[in-house]
């Protein structure tokens, strides 16, 4: 069964060829079929292999296949194969499970856009794009996975360029991912000239993980935080985290897929893949912790300041995956993992909740123009209320036992972060159950005049069902989630199936039962504090309350502002100075003077190349009277 | 006759004084002349019986087939060297080597390009008659003639053959005034240098005892010449001749007037042609006699190079007139091919042999262009001429844009790898300044070849151009009229209106031929023969550009076969 892990990318591959092949002519709604129809056949093999997989005894689950070599230069040989094991068969699991109910989603979201054809173009490629970095058996064809995903990611998020918003994001989200990017680079450099390999495990020398006595030392620890460069861009942590936020300007199921369930992640992934290596530097792995840990806090505070239903969302996302992150600094990769596909669900699901809020309330997406959806749109209001007490952490919804997981590893790692940790369930708790009141609660206000002097909006409709059965689809996921990987099962559940993958490096909290209840129960605490002091402050009519929402957390701790005065200005000014200065003074300045002596010789040239043959002769005279010259000299001279 | 004066030209002329002694001939050797100058006669005798309105047609199929038979003795030329070595045949005066073959090649698939041009030009101006093709035929003899001299005297006998059929050539269009004050001009520069060249001669036979190339060599090599002034001497004279025909400054004043004057097919034959065959003699003459004296021509050859090099790319930077834009940037390639002269190493010979068969294509099909777009009277060279082409004519202008880019020495054109060719190895042989003067000109060049090619790209065809500076306006003497302070673009009227300095009162006619610069730009015709011409040339160009492999090992094996080095 795992033979044929291969056909999985390519069934989008072929899902994206015949929509640019055919796109336009099968347009609204086939195009979407065919789309949602090429994933789910991805799906379809990825159980495939999971069944395939699952086979296999626990020691001997990985198999890894080369099927032609890319190129090979000199020492480098980079094959084209694929590496499953329980990791990246978890992956892909989530990942084509997710985009086909998105796929199927869009087919109603995106329904009458005139581009409909190409969102799904991009949407397949970007499954294909995300299945290669998933599923690639070296580091230079996961970066072409992970190239591919950034620039379906650009394009999906510009997807409506003809707004100036849509269009500067795109770019905002491309070169922010640039800058990891390069990380990932210098990343892959440093280990091929240390190893002399690319490939994870397997080939001459055992890859990159029998080559790690090679990469001791600061070396490894520069390999690991260039990595780590890589998976803040990609993951939206601290210090390339702005661009997330911008990035809900695409299209909402684009938010769904790519900025909460499965490219954000490609980050976590990537640290989880190279797990040995991290084991090597402890330096490294604090690093990355408190990155974490503190990527986590910093968006859910921003978070329970945000107007837009969407920027909620973002921040949020950007707070669990700082979670992830902590998970792995931590060395919990299980958990990392778990909270990672549980996140998927939710965070799908809340976001498509979301989508289909905008969806019935015309595009708006002002959290403070919603209100009392609840009595229009049931379906979305349930799922979206699962999905809500699912990432707040109440029991026994997912989020209750992945954050779980989380918080009790970092609590016997580092207890600072364990306790910053631990505010960030609160604040998530409280900005979740914020949304949930201002959206689906309270009073209607979407029937009053905006406070910009918007006029009052229609009134709400539920979606159709091909938006609603995802819906009920993730909330089901979400409720369930847990199940994975309860804490007293651990052995023959995730843990087991996964820890293999990790072996030494993973790290294991040796709690005793009681230590496990007493935190999972502050857990508890921390989410019901978050819930009552959501409903009791947002509850009421008033929905203007400027003490709750600093300009600070507005602005994103003035981030953005930071980074403009910082780089985006003195590069401004850098480049008008090299425009009007260097460029005008020095280099122009430069041209028209040689312009200037060119001139010169030319008038010089014009009274000699007069056009008359006696002065012409006199020149030729004169050059031979030279020339005898010179020679003469020589003989009389020597 | 050519035996009559070989015999006496040969330094094994025996006791027997009251007789001359024939020596034995092998035809091999100097089959290709034989063919070109043999073929010309026919061919003049063919076309008289031919009615007038085919002679045009019948005299290019049968210059096509004369240098075809050529450059096919040429092969087979080739191949006997490949098997038997480098001789010198017909009592040493002529030698057949690699060298000389790849030059005869060369002169022929010059000679066939030409012809191809030359059909639709002479169709177009009316001019019937096959004495367009005769005289070509005969110059380019003339130059095969230099490439395969061994001898000093042959050396003036083919120069002065290329030279006298190139003269009448210039003026051929008896209806342009420029053409005939060109001829003019060429012919009595073109005299006075060669008689200097021949006093060089003379001079190098008093210091030697000899004409003969090999013999010079085994004189030098074997007596040491204290005072060698007058073979210093001689060799200054002969440097002026060829520095003369080369167009190497400064002995280059005559090239902007001649090929703006010339027929523009001539002037892309001239280039060529002359340039090919004068070198040849060049390098044969200073490799093969004057190799023990390289310390004292190369500070020459180099002062030589660095004037080409600068002042080629600097004045072409101030041309309007596209012909004399590209007179200018054949002094710049001169430059360049001196480059390889410089180095004074085999390495050098078949740099400049690849850089010489490279700029042959480029710079007969720039002028089979130019010769299209000149059309009818061949005056309408100005470059605003080529504002729009691309819109006009997409293919044409991007075939030019090619053939320009080429000589500008981009990658993907032969052009890179001769540029490349020739300063590796002037580099390679010490003359690091120079290769840095090269390329500096190379860089300046660029911008003249661009600027044509920006012109056809990206402007859209503008009537009226606003007043700006002329070029050097070298034939025309009265002061320059425009004294804007910009480069700009002169009015079509006041760059092509030609006043004249030898012969005024042609003034009104070549005015008259002038188009006015109202003229709205308009499709033209390119000739089916033409077109071939130029595609020749691009496909060449870029063929070799892409794959150099087989061109260079061409100069080189031509260079590993040179007799006497």
């Amino acid at each position: 069964m795992l033979h044929v892990a291969y056909l999985m990318p390519l069934f989008p591959l072929a899902g994206f060829l015949v929509l640019v092949a055919a796109g336009r002519r099968i347009g609204d709604p086939v195009a979407g079929w065919i789309g949602t129809l090429a994933v789910a056949a991805a799906f379809v093999v990825a159980c495939l292999t999971l069944g395939g997989l699952l086979n296999q005894p626990d020691a001997h689950r990985l198999f890894v296949h080369d099927y032609f070599t890319w190129f090979h230069v000199g020492g480098l040989n980079v094959p084209v194969g694929i590496l499953v094991d329980p990791l990246s068969v978890t992956m892909v699991m989530f990942i084509t499970g997710v985009s086909m109910v998105i796929h199927l989603y869009s087919i109603a979201y995106m329904k009458g856009d005139p581009d409909y054809p190409k969102f799904f173009i991009y949407m397949n490629l970007f499954v294909f794009s995300m299945l290669v970095l998933v599923l690639a058996n070296n580091l230079l064809l996961t970066f072409v996975g992970w190239e591919g995903v950034g620039v379906c990611s650009y394009w999906l998020v510009s997807f409506w360029f003809h707004r100036d918003s849509a269009a500067s994001a795109g770019k905002k989200a491309f070169i922010y991912n640039r800058i990891g990017d390069a990380g990932f680079l210098l990343a892959i450099f440093l280990i091929f000239e240390k190893t002399g390999t690319v490939q994870y495990t397997g080939g001459p020398g055992g890859g990159i993980f029998g080559q790690l006595h090679h990469l001791g030392g600061g070396t490894g620890t520069a390999a690991v935080l260039l990595l780590f460069l890589a998976a803040t861009g990609k993951s939206a942590q601290i210090p390339l985290f702005n661009w997330l936020p911008d990035a809900m300007e695409g299209p909402t199921p684009v938010s769904a897929l790519i900025h909460a369930a499965t490219m954000v992640t490609a980050g976590v992934y990537l640290l989880c893949r190279m797990n040995h290596l991290l084991a090597l530097t402890h330096a490294g792995m604090e690093v990355i912790a408190i990155i974490g840990g503190v990527t986590a806090f910093v968006a859910a505070t921003i978070a329970c300041a945000q107007q837009d239903i969407k920027k909620v969302l973002a921040f949020s996302t950007i707070s669990q995956i700082g979670y992830m992150i902590l998970a792995v600094g931590s060395g919990a990769y299980v958990a990392a993992i778990f909270l990672m596909v549980s996140h998927a669900f939710f965070k799908g699901l809340l976001f498509l909740g979301a989508g289909s809020a905008i969806h019935g309330l015309d595009n708006e997406q002002d959290l403070k123009r919603m209100g009392a959806l609840r009595k229009t749109m049931q379906w979305t209001t349930i799922t979206f209320t699962v999905g809500w007490l699912a990432i707040a952490g109440i029991p026994p919804l997912a989020g209750f036992w992945s954050k779980g997981d989380v918080l009790d590893n970092v609590y016997s790692h580092y207890k600072v972060l364990w306790f910053l940790g631990l505010i960030t369930a609160v604040l998530t708790a409280y900005y979740m159950t914020r949304l949930q009141v201002l959206a689906f609660g309270g009073e209607p206000r979407w029937d009053k005049i905006g406070p910009h002097g918007e006029p009052p909006l229609h009134a709400p409709h539920e979606s159709p069902w091909v938006m609603r059965l995802p819906l009920v689809i993730l909330a089901v996921a979400a409720f369930f989630g847990g199940l994975l990987d309860l804490p007293w099962i651990h052995h023959d559940s995730f843990e087991g199936w996964l820890g293999p993958v990790f072996a030494g490096s993973l790290y294991n909290d040796h709690l005793h039962a009681g230590g496990e209840w007493a935190l999972a129960l502050t857990d508890l605490a921390a989410a019901l504090i978050g819930v009552i002091v959501g409903f009791a402050l947002w509850r009421g009519a008033q929905v203007d309350k400027p003490q709750l929402e600093p300009q600070f957390l507005q602005r994103v701790w003035y981030w953005d502002d930071f980074y403009d005065a910082l780089i985006g200005r003195p590069s401004q000014k850098l480049a008008t100075f090299c425009a009007w200065v260097v460029d005008v003074r020095i280099i122009d300045g430069a041209v028209n003077g040689m312009a200037s002596v060119v001139r010169a010789t030319g008038s010089a040239t014009r009274k000699l190349q007069s056009g008359y043959v006696r002065n012409y002769a006199l020149g030729i005279a004169v050059g031979m009277a030279a020339l005898i010259v010179f020679l003469l000299s020589r003989t009389w001279w020597s | 006759m050519i035996g009559a004066l070989l015999a006496a030209s040969a330094p094994t002329v025996s006791s027997a004084a009251d007789r001359i002694p024939i020596p034995s001939i092998r035809y091999l050797s100097i089959m290709p002349p034989i063919i070109m100058i043999g073929g010309a006669v026919l061919l003049l005798g063919l076309a008289s019986l031919v009615s007038r309105p085919l002679r045009v047609r019948v005299s290019t199929i049968g210059s096509v087939i004369i240098s075809g038979s050529a450059l096919g003795v040429a092969i087979w030329q080739w191949t006997d060297v490949q098997s038997h070595g480098a001789h010198t045949y017909i009592a040493h005066a002529v030698v057949m080597d690699g060298f000389s073959v790849l030059v005869t090649m060369l002169i022929a698939i010059a000679m066939l390009l030409t012809a191809l041009v030359a059909d639709g030009y002479l169709t177009r101006e009316g001019i019937s008659g096959a004495e367009f093709h005769v005289l070509a035929l005969v110059s380019a003899a003339g130059a095969m003639l230099m490439g395969l001299a061994n001898d000093l005297i042959i050396i003036f006998l083919g120069l002065e053959i290329l030279s006298i059929a190139l003269y009448v050539l210039t003026a051929f269009n008896h209806r342009r005034a420029a053409s005939g004050e060109a001829a003019l001009k060429y012919f009595i520069l073109g005299g006075f240098s060669s008689a200097i060249f021949v006093y060089g001669i003379a001079l190098t036979y008093g210091a030697t005892g000899s004409t003969n190339l090999t013999q010079i060599a085994d004189y030098l090599s074997k007596n040491v010449v204290l005072t060698n002034g007058l073979l210093l001497a001689g060799l200054a004279l002969m440097l002026v001749g060829f520095a003369f025909k080369v167009a190497a400054v400064p002995f280059h004043m005559w090239t902007p007037d001649v090929y703006e004057g010339a027929p523009t097919p001539v002037t892309g034959f001239m280039a060529a042609v002359a340039k090919a065959g004068a070198f040849a003699a060049l390098l044969r003459v200073l490799f093969s006699s004057l190799g023990v004296i390289t310390s004292d021509w190369q500070p020459i050859v180099y002062a030589l190079a660095v004037l080409s090099l600068v002042l080629g790319a600097v004045v072409a930077l101030r041309q309007r007139d596209v012909k004399r834009m590209l007179a200018y940037s054949s002094i710049n390639h001169a430059g360049f091919i001196l480059l390889g002269v410089e180095a004074g190493t085999s390495r050098g010979v078949s740099a400049s042999l690849y850089y010489l068969f490279a700029y042959m294509f480029m710079t007969i099909g720039s002028f089979a262009i130019v010769t299209v777009l000149g059309r009818e009277g061949d005056s309408d060279h100005d470059l605003t001429r080529y504002r729009g082409l691309a819109q006009r004519q997409p293919l044409l202008a991007l075939c030019f844009a090619v053939l320009l880019l080429a000589q500008a020495g981009v990658p993907f054109t032969t052009g890179l790898w001769a540029k490349l060719e020739v300063v590796l190895a002037t580099v390679s042989a010490g003359a690091v300044p120079l290769g840095v003067i090269a390329m500096v000109s190379a860089a300046v060049a660029a911008f003249f070849y661009l600027r044509v090619a920006v012109l056809m790209y990206a402007s859209k065809p503008e009537v009226t151009g606003e007043t700006g500076e002329s070029g050097d306006e070298g034939a025309r003497p009265p002061a320059c009229p425009d004294p804007g302070a910009q480069i700009g673009w002169a009015t079509p009227q006041a760059a092509s209106g030609t006043v004249t300095t030898l012969n005024a009162e042609l003034l009104l006619a070549g005015e008259e031929a002038a188009p006015s610069g109202e003229a709205e730009p308009t499709v033209v015709r390119v000739p089916a023969l033409t077109g071939v011409s130029i595609g020749l040339c691009v496909a060449a160009t870029v063929v070799f550009g892409i794959i150099p492999a087989p061109l260079v090992d061409f100069a080189n094996r031509a260079t590993l076969l040179f007799l006497g080095h």
